[in-house]
């Protein structure tokens, strides 16, 4: 029987009417603009593009100060915004060989064409809290150095030449480049629409895989050939123009990890790879992503899937935070008609218990 | 009459070139190049302007298969001059007015009278900010580059 509830729409309004109240909080404290998280919380603005998976920087803002501050709340935003807009196409692919770069460096070569440029990274910090950040103290304006830009190839292209490491990852000809928000997952996967996924995933489940893998749940060794943080161009083919229209640019981390392998019968003995690409500064993310990428080949590599950071299905289908939380927070919504189900069910199962217990004990006096 | 098709393509660069700098601006500096410039900015909305997503596509190890990375905003536009000039633009974002004028300064590129002018006072310009914003971010950047030497240990 189905029981129609009604009621609650006072308290509803009151408890966003409160929420609006708390979130601005105290009213003699300045409300915060847009383009103050923008500038001064940007990474966290990046996190929201990267698993919101729509770059737009104030936007990402927006949802932010909408979400108070729970960048999970505000990535499920800006995803329920996306589905309103419609869509003009798909983009030439990014080049990231020709990237602005913010930042470039490479655990496997020291030495290498381009050089490599820390940008505006916490590493080396100490970790020590400073205190003269709340005070607002002035900001030095940064160094400069008059270098001629240099050619910056992908590590992976130098070790390319002596065949020791795997090509870029290339697909069968003929495949179409699959889309998971045009068409549901169908497992297995190809590497492209893994990708998709991964790029998108919650950053906190990635790293924790990322981590079980090098704690030797699937281990392959792993070296960062390269990082780099920086802007690439966007083009887009468009009927009414001969030629592809310039969009502008968008700020990419992309983390190029080389693996072990110690080849097939097939294969000689060669590096492998896994990739990573996500919008914004998110090394942390792209790093993680790439290790993910590397442990889901096991199958197309003919390793033993033995970790669950090799376990596709495992991997895809809980990566995403907007529809993990979905899940896991419907369960504080109303119940009462399934739970008092529940409660008859068990009511019965325990009269039946008590009832199987008189009689067991009634055959076993009479037994006696 | 066909334009040969080396002239062509050279025309499609310049254009796209323009079209690039007006995408690339901000709303506020092309307002303010384009107020200058004193150029009419007459002209008939024939589309949008009008806000979607694009979807960005990269590829596996950076030169690999293609794959969707993700969406970002992108806002067009299309009119009409008086002399019935279309122009069209495109820029990331989703500020509309910036995205109409880009294509009113796209449709006056394309009229030869008004050309020059476009070039001279709004694209050179743009193309200036844009070199200086760009060499500015890369000595920062050239700041931070490391420069390994090697210790002498004094064996020999």
């Amino acid at each position: 029987m189905y029981v129609a509830v009604k009621g609650g729409e006072a308290a509803i309004r009151n408890a966003h009417r409160l929420l609006a109240d708390r979130r601005r909080g105290d009213r003699s404290v300045p409300a915060l603009r847009l383009d103050q998280i923008v500038e001064q919380l940007g990474l966290g603005v990046d996190r929201v593009m990267s698993e919101g998976s729509l770059y737009d920087r104030e936007l990402a803002a927006l949802a932010i100060v909408q979400a108070r501050g729970d960048l999970i709340e505000a990535i499920f935003l800006v995803r329920a915004y996306r589905t309103t807009l419609p869509r003009f196409g798909y983009t030439r692919p990014v080049d990231t060989a020709a990237m602005h770069a913010e930042r470039r460096i490479s655990a496997t070569y020291k030495d290498l064409p381009g050089g490599q440029m820390l940008g505006p990274t916490f590493d080396y910090t100490h970790r020590l809290l400073d205190p003269e950040l709340a005070t607002g103290a002035p900001v030095e304006e940064p160094e400069q150095r008059d270098i001629e830009p240099e050619a910056m190839p992908r590590v992976s292209d130098l070790l390319a030449g002596e065949d020791l490491i795997e090509s870029d990852g290339d697909l069968p000809a003929g495949h179409v480049t699959g889309d998971i928000t045009r068409e549901p997952l169908e497992f297995p996967l190809e590497r492209d629409a893994r990708l998709q996924a991964l790029s998108r995933g919650d950053e906190g489940f990635l790293l924790a895989l990322a981590y079980s893998t090098q704690r030797g749940y699937a281990r392959s060794h792993p070296f960062v050939g390269e990082i780099r943080i920086g802007e690439v161009e966007l083009e887009l083919d468009v009927p009414e123009l001969d030629f592809p229209v310039t969009l502008g640019r968008i700020r990419v981390t992309e983390c190029q990890m080389v693996n072990q392998f110690k080849g097939s019968a097939k294969q000689p003995p060669q590096f492998t790879r896994g990739y990573g690409l996500v919008f914004g500064q998110s090394e942390r993310k792209a790093m993680a992503m790439s290790l993910c990428d590397r442990a889901l080949r096991a199958r197309e590599l003919g390793e033993d899937i033995t970790a669950a950071a090799q376990d596709e299905e495992f991997v895809i289908s809980h990566s995403d935070n907007v529809q993990a939380t979905g899940f896991v927070e419907h369960l504080k919504l109303p119940h009462y008609v399934d739970f008092q189900a529940e409660l008859d069910l068990v009511r019965r199962m325990r009269a039946d218990h008590e009832a199987e217990n008189v009689t067991d004990a009634t055959t076993k006096e009479a037994a006696e | 009459m066909q334009p040969e098709r080396g002239l062509e393509k050279k025309a499609d660069a310049a254009r796209k070139a323009a079209m690039a700098a007006f995408a690339g601006a901000t709303g506020d500096q092309l307002r303010q190049l384009a107020q200058d410039a004193g150029l009419p900015l007459e002209s008939e909305t024939m589309r949008g302007p009008e806000t979607g997503l694009v979807t960005v596509r990269g590829r596996i190890g950076g030169g690999g298969a293609v794959f969707n990375t993700g969406e970002a905003t992108v806002t067009r536009a299309t009119v009409r001059l008086p002399s019935g000039q279309i122009g069209h633009a495109f820029a990331l974002g989703r500020d509309k007015e910036k995205v109409r004028l880009a294509a009113i300064l796209d449709a006056l590129w394309c009229s030869d009278e008004t050309r020059p002018a476009v070039e001279q006072k709004i694209v050179l310009p743009l193309a200036q900010l844009a070199t200086r914003a760009d060499a500015r971010k890369h000595a920062e950047t050239a700041a931070t580059r490391v420069d390994f030497f090697t210790m002498v240990r004094g064996e020999d």
